[in-house]
């Protein structure tokens, strides 16, 4: 069953990437996603990028042609459908004192939720923030805002990669007690494995085609254990990550076919 | 206390088997529903031609079940057979079914002569699903001259066991059933999702699936899928998968009681998740030591007989 609920207020962050923003409490925790609904369109997952007693945010990017529908038609007012919170959360334990997040182009969302969190409790927060170009960095004052160390690799002249060279440097510093991810595959696999070579525990969010978001269709399944992206993840630890035979090559269409991660 | 079924020449560890549909689409998945105490599996329903399937929402739940328009989709039969090799290295002794459908008669035939060459164990033939009708826009199954055709069709090109999978929306479903059983079918699986269904969002104003109509399974379906089991049950001597609406331990002894010999089990993961097998059954156990059962094939078809 979906909420209906009026979007209170629009952010454009920049020209293919806006935030919506709900006067409701979905209780959704850090990582957790909704199902968002424009009826006769379509209805995709999208995660939960802010969510206090007063505002739930959820960032989308105009890239298909459900989220192009909504940019055309969602105005201030206007209702989506909203199911949810599903998925499993990011694990944010209990004596952790530093925490670094990795944060690719519009994958950063539930990293701004998540860095909210940390900082209720007290922890160290560095944010690195890549994207492919300055104006598409999202969040940078908002993560500031809460007290974060914010480096964002875009301004380093924005090299390809960048964001990865300054977290395995920010890695050799030592001290961090876990590495949280959202963004591009392949960036998330590098994440990962230079974490797990600097003996740190890190936690993944990922992304395959969903339908019934809540673990009975079988669509956004990964290879080799089979776990569902929805219901099992869409956090997986790094370990477990690099463990899956799919994750970093492959992911699926909408039919179930594999296709090569980009 | 016996808890193992033997139907169609395989060995099932338990009476459990994950229902078409649901956690099928890749090889991987339905080994995890393996793992996790399934004592069969079935693919989902494939067809010749890859398939994106409706727009969201596809599947939702309601008070009293699930409605679900996922509109076919899947990779096509012949870039699926990938999976079911994968499935078969990571699940050597749990028992596949493989589902296909077509939307003629010919291309059902074809793909039951791939599905043939696949390492499945048994395959189903989708007669039901409403996507693969008839110019009346009725299932296969709902035709019992049709049904029979195709079993017969099927059965000239496989020697692996078929199910014959029915709708509930077939008047004289029991006949329907004797007339597979007379083509060489080698198991009734009964039964389908029942529709067309509608859901509607009064606050958005809009039917709430992406198809608009979709089938009903669940809860609201399970006295009907009791109801079909057991009049197939007085018609045919073929073992029924019974399917539909088995959410609890007592809705599966239920579908045991009225005929079935193997149950499909699907709507039952929505409210229980992957634990739903191992609950239902310990749940059939504790019946069975409570009354005295000593083996899981004396409880079936045991309310023919008051």
């Amino acid at each position: 069953m979906h909420l209906p609920l009026k979007v209170h207020r629009i952010r454009e962050e920049n020209s293919t990437f806006r935030t919506y923003i709900f006067k409701h409490d979905l209780r959704a925790k850090p990582g957790q996603f909704a199902m968002v609904w424009l009826p006769g369109v379509d209805e995709v997952p999208m995660s939960v990028g802010w969510q206090d007693k007063d505002e739930m945010w959820i960032g989308i990017s105009k890239r298909g042609d459900c989220t192009t529908a909504i940019f055309d038609q969602i105005k201030i007012g206007d209702r989506l459908g909203v199911r949810g919170p599903f998925g499993k959360p990011f694990e944010l334990k209990e004596g952790y004192k530093k925490i670094i997040l990795v944060g690719g182009g519009y994958g950063t969302p539930p990293l701004l939720f998540l860095a909210k969190e940390a900082r209720e409790k007290g922890m160290e927060v560095v944010v690195i923030l890549g994207a492919r170009s300055p104006e598409h960095v999202l969040y940078e004052k908002e993560f500031a805002g809460l007290g974060c160390e914010v480096v964002n690799s875009a301004n380093h002249n924005g090299k390809k990669g960048h964001a990865i060279e300054i977290f395995a440097e920010r890695m050799e510093d030592g001290k961090v007690d876990c590495v949280y991810t959202c963004g591009p595959e392949k960036m998330m696999v590098k994440v990962a494995e230079i974490a797990q070579k600097n003996g740190v525990d890190s936690q993944l969010s990922l992304e395959r085609h969903m339908k019934c978001g809540f673990g009975i269709c079988g669509q956004c399944c990964i290879d080799g254990t089979g776990a569902r992206v929805c219901k099992d993840g869409p956090v997986f630890s790094g370990k477990q990550a690099l463990s899956l035979e799919e994750f970093g090559h492959y992911t699926r269409t909408g039919s179930g076919k594999r296709i090569a991660l980009e | 206390m016996n808890f193992r079924v033997k139907c169609c020449g395989l060995q099932f560890e338990n009476p459990l088997v994950l229902a078409s549909g649901y956690l099928g689409v890749t090889g991987a998945s339905l080994a995890n529903v393996a793992k996790n105490g399934a004592g069969g599996v079935t693919s989902k329903t494939l067809f010749m031609e890859e398939r994106a399937g409706y727009p969201n929402p596809t599947s939702l739940t309601f008070p009293g079940g699930l409605i679900n328009a996922m509109g076919l989709s899947g990779e096509g039969i012949r870039n699926a057979k990938a999976e079911f090799e994968t499935y078969r290295n990571l699940a050597p002794d749990c028992p596949i079914l493989g589902s296909v459908g077509g939307k003629t008669l010919k291309e059902l035939v074809e793909c039951a002569e791939i599905m043939d060459t696949y390492p499945v164990d048994l395959i189903e033939l989708n007669l039901s699903c409403p996507s693969g009708a008839d110019e009346k826009e009725l299932p296969f199954s709902c035709d019992p001259d049709i049904t029979a055709k195709i079993t017969r069709a099927v059965r000239k090109v496989t020697r692996k066991p078929i199910s014959v999978k029915l709708s509930p929306k077939a008047y004289r479903i029991g006949e329907i059933a004797q007339r597979a059983e007379a083509e060489g079918a080698d198991a009734i699986t009964a039964v389908n999702g029942m529709g067309p269904g509608m859901l509607i969002d009064i606050r958005m104003r809009a039917p709430s699936l992406g198809n608009k109509v979709g089938d009903v399974s669940g809860q609201a379906l399970k006295p009907i899928a009791l109801g079909c089991v057991y009049e197939i049950y007085e018609h045919v001597k073929i073992p029924i998968i019974g399917t539909g609406g088995i959410v609890n331990g007592n809705d599966a002894i239920e579908m045991l009681m009225a005929g079935a010999t193997l149950l499909g089990i699907g709507s039952a993961i929505a409210y229980y998740d992957l634990k739903a097998f191992a609950m239902i059954q310990e749940k059939i156990k504790r019946f069975m030591e409570e009354e005295g059962f000593k083996d899981i094939s004396d409880l079936v078809g045991i309310a023919h007989k008051r």
